[in-house]
């Protein structure tokens, strides 16, 4: 027995090369606080005991689960100089930003870091690891505090175990950012996996806008991504999240997102969905505050046999609480998506004001979107409406638009960048809405090409 | 050749012929109204010279400069000079003006060239200027939350911007209060010229107080059953679309 335990610790101390996420617990790492360890030590039991999704598990429902196969995955390699200098180049998106962090492989390329009057009033944006390290306190409160209620406790288990890049996000009381913040992960090598962390704090009456762009070196290596962002809008603060996800079309991805929303707080995300084989978001906001406001929005831009699976919870805790979900999809060829979400009004609170609307634009016969939109009212007096619909292009629209002389292909571009900007417009953010636009337009680019 | 010639036109929906043995000519430079009662088949003929697919040509052509417009797509019919304003436009929603009138310019050029974006804002805000529109528009989806006023103003700067050779305007002039039929008009008389033929489709007379036309057609059943000059209007007005489904020998509704 003494011999097997050995071999165990050896192989523990220097993982091997070929050792995957899912076969090797989480190496030690000695300089991070000691709680951390354990809640990956924690991570990874649970990751292991957890079974695998099921389709007959509701959260699972018409989800391709056989996509999470995940025994091929391991860490990236190092970067080759070429590829440090390519990544670097190609993660130039914003003119303005105030601050950005660039990730490849969950290793630290580069950092811009904030402008001296931002630190100096007290905002933090650090990589997680030296976050653990300097802001402990901070960090150690609001990490990965909200259980993933989804569907994918297991994979949660797993980031937890694995997590080893990302962003700390703190905007002190008052504190209001006028530029966004950016963060880049890439995905680089064959069977690269990544863990993409974000946590973001703003406190009272703080203002913070933060973008993350996940991408993919090469186009076609397979990659899996499992990444978790919490968002926390402090009293009267104001955040805006958008993330563009455009892993290339073999990488399977699973996000998993909670937002939690204070008093007189109001977040909005946007999450752009063009990339992966298979990609999996899950969303919770939850109001906690009298008068929180949640806007969550996504566009999905699917084709080939692209698979996007989205489960969304709104949860009104407190009363005059008001959510606001609009997801749009756009499905091509013989791809999928699927959209689980439910509003939950919660004993007590009164006069919310809950939202959920999905719409499905199929462009093929072969394309197929589910959606299952749910209520669940516990309180009085509230008003709640939800909707899902799918169809297909307008032909009177399309006839409308062919007597202006615009040929047919134009005139069906047109009119589903139109279904989708009616989701990026409501960000408010011009700069970042003609990034989306770009890249919305970019995929539609590639399908003709 | 210079003309928008309709020659013995029939078209069905499923059975049902809707446009019977039809034939007109509109002349460049020249304004004809084609009037007729509900169902005579007006709009009808409006959304088949367009290209509208719904609708089965069984008999006749309609040739534009002597082309063969049921040869073309109805992209091809606009780029080459043909114009519809709609009774009924659609929403486009998200596409905002300024990008769905660039599109249809663009659509214009030739392969490989880019419309010039100073000259085409110089251009579209001054025929917006001309139809009272005011310059937010531009940014706002095509038709979209639009009152029937707005979508037949939106119509007509289309037309100004597009530079049609021929113009069906089908019902331009519902839905719309004195004040707007004036404006939308007025935009539509600035437009007329020797380079521009016009179909005006009308139900009412009152349009032609403002839009005097050249020629007067009156539709029944599929069929002109009578045309003249801008004086037939006013008869028409005045002894009710009865008196010529008499004179034409068709049926006289209860």
């Amino acid at each position: 027995m003494s011999h097997g335990t050995a071999v165990l610790e050896e192989v523990t101390q220097t993982p091997a090369v070929n050792s995957t996420v899912t076969s090797a617990p989480p190496e030690a790492a000695g300089d991070l606080p000691r709680w951390f360890q354990q809640q990956r030590e924690q991570g990874w039991r649970e990751f292991s005991a957890l079974p695998n999704p099921s389709r007959k598990d509701q959260a699972w429902r018409f989800s391709n689960v056989d996509a999470l196969d995940l025994s091929s995955y391991r860490f990236g390699n190092a970067l080759s100089d070429h590829e440090h200098a390519e990544i670097l180049e190609r993660s130039a998106v914003l003119n303005g930003k105030s601050g950005r962090l660039i990730f490849a492989n969950d290793q630290l390329l580069d950092r811009d870091a904030l402008p001296e009057s931002l630190r100096k009033a007290g905002v933090i944006f650090q990589p997680l690891e030296r976050a653990l390290i300097e802001h402990e306190d901070l960090v150690h409160k609001h990490f990965m505090a909200q259980p993933a209620v989804l569907g994918s406790a297991k994979f949660a288990a797993l980031h937890r175990a694995q997590v080893r890049a990302g962003a700390f996000i703190y905007i002190p009381r008052a504190v209001e950012l006028d530029l966004p913040i950016e963060i880049f992960h890439w995905l680089v090598d064959e069977n690269a996996a990544v863990f993409p962390h974000l946590l973001l704090v703003a406190d009272e009456m703080s203002k913070i806008t933060v973008i993350e762009h996940f991408r993919s070196f090469n186009q076609t290596a397979p990659g899996f991504a499992c990444g978790v962002n919490d968002l926390i809008a402090g009293r009267g603060a104001t955040v805006k999240y958008i993330c563009t996800q455009r892993w290339n079309e073999n990488v399977t991805a699973l996000q998993i997102n909670a937002t939690t929303v204070e008093r007189d707080a109001s977040a909005m995300s946007l999450n752009l969905h063009l990339g992966g084989s298979y990609s999996r978001f899950e969303s919770l906001s939850r109001l906690v505050g009298e008068g929180a406001r949640s806007d969550l929005l996504a566009v999905a831009v699917a084709h080939r046999k692209q698979e996007f699976d989205a489960r969304t919870l709104q949860d009104h805790v407190s009363p005059h609480t008001a959510s606001d979900l609009l997801y749009k999809n756009a499905l091509d060829d013989r791809a999928r998506t699927t959209f689980g979400g439910l509003i939950r009004v919660e004993p007590h609170a009164h006069f919310t004001d809950a939202y959920q609307k999905v719409r499905n634009l199929l462009l093929s016969d072969d394309a197929e979107a589910n959606s299952m939109p749910g209520l669940e009212i516990l309180a009085d007096n509230v008003r709640c409406t939800h909707g899902a619909t799918s169809g297909q292009i307008d032909e009177d629209e399309l006839f409308y638009l062919r007597t202006r002389g615009i040929p047919i292909k134009t005139a069906q571009h047109l009119i589903v960048t139109g279904f989708l900007n009616e989701v990026v417009r409501r960000l408010d953010q011009p700069a970042i809405a003609a990034h989306l636009h770009r890249l919305i337009e970019e995929k539609f680019g590639n399908a003709r090409g | 050749m210079q003309q928008l010639e309709i020659k013995n036109l029939r078209v069905a929906i499923g059975e049902n012929e809707i446009i019977r043995d039809l034939s007109l000519s509109v002349g460049l430079g020249e304004m004809h109204a084609v009037m007729g009662p509900n169902g005579s088949g007006k709009s009808t003929l409006a959304k088949v010279i367009a290209g509208h697919p719904d609708y089965k040509v069984t008999g006749g052509e309609v040739l534009m400069d002597g082309e063969n417009l049921f040869e073309l797509d109805p992209d091809e019919r606009a780029r080459k000079g043909l114009f519809l304003a709609f009774q009924y436009p659609s929403e486009v929603p998200g596409v905002t003006i300024a990008n769905f009138l660039r599109a249809a310019m663009q659509a214009r050029l030739p392969e490989g060239e880019e419309l010039e974006a100073t000259d085409y804002y110089a251009k579209l805000y001054e025929k917006m200027d001309l139809l009272e529109i005011d310059r937010s528009f531009t940014s706002r989806a095509v038709n979209e939350g639009f009152s029937g006023g707005e979508k037949k103003r939106c119509e007509i700067l289309q037309m100004a911007m597009l530079d049609p050779r021929y113009a069906v305007l089908d019902e331009t002039d519902s839905g719309l209060d004195i004040d707007a039929l004036k404006v939308v008009a007025s935009g539509v008389n600035s437009l007329r010229g020797p380079n521009l033929g016009v179909l005006l489709i009308t139900h009412y007379q009152r349009l032609l107080n403002y839009i005097v036309p050249d020629f007067v057609h009156v539709m029944v059943h599929g069929r002109i059953v009578r045309s003249g000059g801008k004086e037939l209007a006013l008869e028409l007005e005045e002894k009710g679309y009865d008196w010529i489904r008499e004179h034409a020998g068709e049926p006289v509704a209860a």
